[in-house]
């Protein structure tokens, strides 16, 4: 299933063109190997390497010690079990929240369309038009003090949950989803007397099953990802995300033991990343194509 | 499961099984009916417009307030624009303007060059497009810290496999963060390296798109390939191209976390300092959050007219 792209076929079957062909594709296919897969070659390897020889120059392409020693005490001295729980927590704590309320608001104003239903859809996609960073002094100290409820949200899994639902932009992968489902169908079932959250889950999520994927993968890699806000939110050693937490003790422990901890801490994302490829891929188009 | 209708009305609307307290033909049958109905759409609503309003439209407004208060044991007075007054008298600000508009320079022509190119490389292929994919894809995945703390460590003058490798192919050793002239340079490398994915597999789709005819006409009329991507690749793709870009100036324009993490922030002589981390200073080092705030306005002004094309670029692609 080949489509025809800038080189015309005609050039490609000539014994010229498929030499060339072959050459340019040896030479990028090495060239992004290189760029891309070296440096990640570069945090594996150096991880192995003794106190000596990873700081030595000329630099080992192959390490010339072994010590693994480097990835335990990197697990106890950065207590890495801790960080990667707490990350966990906070990235699928998210993800719940961000399933159940942003799906429901999803729904109510494709499906149900209350009153104001639009205004609130455009105050909702205004947020995307104020650059983050600008709401994060304001959102900060809102955090310190949550106005009403008078509570201080620091050091709480809650300052990283409840903000995460605001995101105006799955709730509009949502919402066209939604939109794309014929009336007739959800009109049919009520009609037999399923109520809206029944119709909500009987038939609406089982049909949009691949925009819940695509949305469930933007708001784990979110939290995964972010750094300025949990590192203001939650100050507490004990509480910190994987990002913060490394970044705070790496001054303190020697180069070869903080390689070992940045390979540790990449694993994770990079394993489902592996599996999950075909989908993260495929919804990170989906979701900016049209977005 | 069903239940007999009782209302004159056949359009279906999505009713709770449960009795209806009103009669069947009470005169405000259609109103109570209606109010439940959007009682039901605003329950549904109600938890994600709660965490709107205090997260974001409440910061939003609060923005605009700060930018013209003061804070004095514990009590916000109004100080029209004194807050504004502090920014532009401090000396950074104007040194912090020029790095970010010249990171976003350098962003643009690394960041939005590279993937466009690699796009249209890889889409020639018929092989392998899945591993290139993959590959390119891969930084994006690393938590920013790893990726970060990585080119730290390739950089590093003393022992950093990148000075190794200049030496080998006979260039002069850099200082690389440590030297205010190309301490930029070396930001906008580690964050192009991290970030180019996403742009790729978005070009790689849209390339994806182009119908074939089109090259075979531009063939026909005897272009060459460099004609060909200029007069048919570009202006096939040159909406996601301006979608891109807009957004790309949007997000490198804030930038904040390479700079914070690979040079402390100011970098070498201030020459990283951005606007992003200056508000950063004046919000949490210096507990000024109303100079943070009026810095954070003049940010939001500048950027909300690339927004605004963006949505109005966004909408004329939906028609």
């Amino acid at each position: 299933m080949s489509t025809r792209t800038l080189i015309s076929p005609a050039v490609l079957a000539k014994s010229r063109g498929k030499r060339l062909y072959w050459a340019a594709f040896a030479l990028v296919t090495g060239g992004f190997t290189v760029a891309f897969l070296g440096p990640l070659y570069w945090l594996v390897s150096s991880g192995f390497k003794d106190t000596q020889e990873v700081v030595r120059t000329p630099p080992t392409l192959v390490p010339e010690s072994f010590t693994p020693e480097n990835y335990s005490r990197a697990w106890e001295v950065m207590d890495l079990s801790t960080l990667l729980f707490n990350t966990f927590y906070y990235a699928f704590g998210a993800l719940a929240f961000q399933l159940i309320l942003d799906v429901a608001a999803a729904y109510s104003l494709s499906k149900l369309r209350p009153v104001l239903g639009k205004a609130i859809l455009g105050m909702m996609l205004a947020t995307l038009m104020i650059p983050a960073t600008v709401l994060v002094v304001p959102q900060y100290l809102t955090v310190l003090d949550v106005p009403i409820v008078e509570r201080n949200l620091l050091n709480s899994p809650w300052a990283i949950w409840l903000p995460s639902v605001t995101n105006a932009f799955n709730i509009f992968l949502l919402k066209r989803f939604f939109d794309s489902i014929p009336k007739e169908l959800l009109d049919a079932a009520s009609m037999d007397g399923a109520s809206p959250m029944r119709i909500l889950w009987s038939i609406v999520l089982p049909i949009s099953r691949p925009i819940l994927g695509v949305v469930s993968i933007f708001a784990v890699v979110g939290v995964w990802k972010d750094f300025l806000w949990p590192m203001l939110t939650l100050p507490d050693p004990a509480k910190q995300t994987l990002n913060v937490g490394i970044y705070s003790l790496s001054n303190g422990v020697p180069v070869n033991v903080l390689i070992a901890a940045l390979t540790i801490a990449s694993l994770p994302t990079l394993i489902v990343f592996l599996i999950f490829q075909r989908n993260i891929m495929g919804g990170l188009t989906a979701g900016s194509l049209k977005g | 499961m069903s239940a007999p209708s009782l209302t004159p009305s056949k359009a279906g609307r999505p009713r709770h099984p449960e009795p209806r307290p009103q009669g069947p033909a009470a005169p405000g049958g259609a109103f109570a009916k209606s109010l439940r109905r959007n009682l039901t759409a605003h329950g549904f609503l109600i938890g994600a417009v709660v965490c709107f309003a205090v997260f974001s439209w409440w910061p939003m407004v609060r923005e605009f307030l700060l930018a013209f208060q003061k804070t004095e044991s514990g009590e916000s007075v109004w100080v029209g624009l004194d807050n504004f007054r502090t920014v532009f008298n401090d000396p950074s600000f104007w040194q912090a303007w020029g790095n970010t508009v010249w990171y976003t320079v350098l962003a643009l022509v690394f960041g939005f060059v590279v993937p466009f190119v690699l796009a249209i490389t890889i889409n020639e292929f018929r092989h392998g497009k899945g591993y290139l994919r993959l590959l390119v894809y891969l930084p994006v995945m690393l938590p920013p810290v790893a990726a970060v703390l990585l080119f730290q460590y390739l950089y590093d003058p003393g022992y950093g496999l990148l000075n190794e490798l200049l030496g080998f192919v006979g260039l002069p050793e850099q200082q690389w963060l440590q030297d205010a002239d190309i301490a930029m340079f070396s930001l906008v490398i580690a964050s192009t390296w991290m970030n180019m994915g996403g742009a790729t597999l978005i070009y790689l789709a849209a390339l994806q798109g182009i119908p074939g005819e089109l090259y075979e006409a531009a063939e026909l009329d005897g272009a060459g390939l460099l004609r060909k991507i200029w007069h048919v690749t570009v202006p096939q793709t040159r909406l996601i191209l301006s979608l891109m870009l807009l957004m790309q100036v949007i997000a490198t324009m804030q930038v904040f976390v390479e700079p914070f993490l690979l040079t402390g922030g100011a970098g070498p002589e201030g020459s990283t300092t951005t606007v992003v981390y200056l508000i950063y200073q004046y919000a949490f080092n210096f507990n000024n959050y109303g100079a943070a705030a009026a810095l954070g306005l003049l940010l939001l002004v500048l950027l909300a007219g690339f927004s605004a094309a963006y949505v109005k670029l966004s909408r004329a692609e939906d028609e």
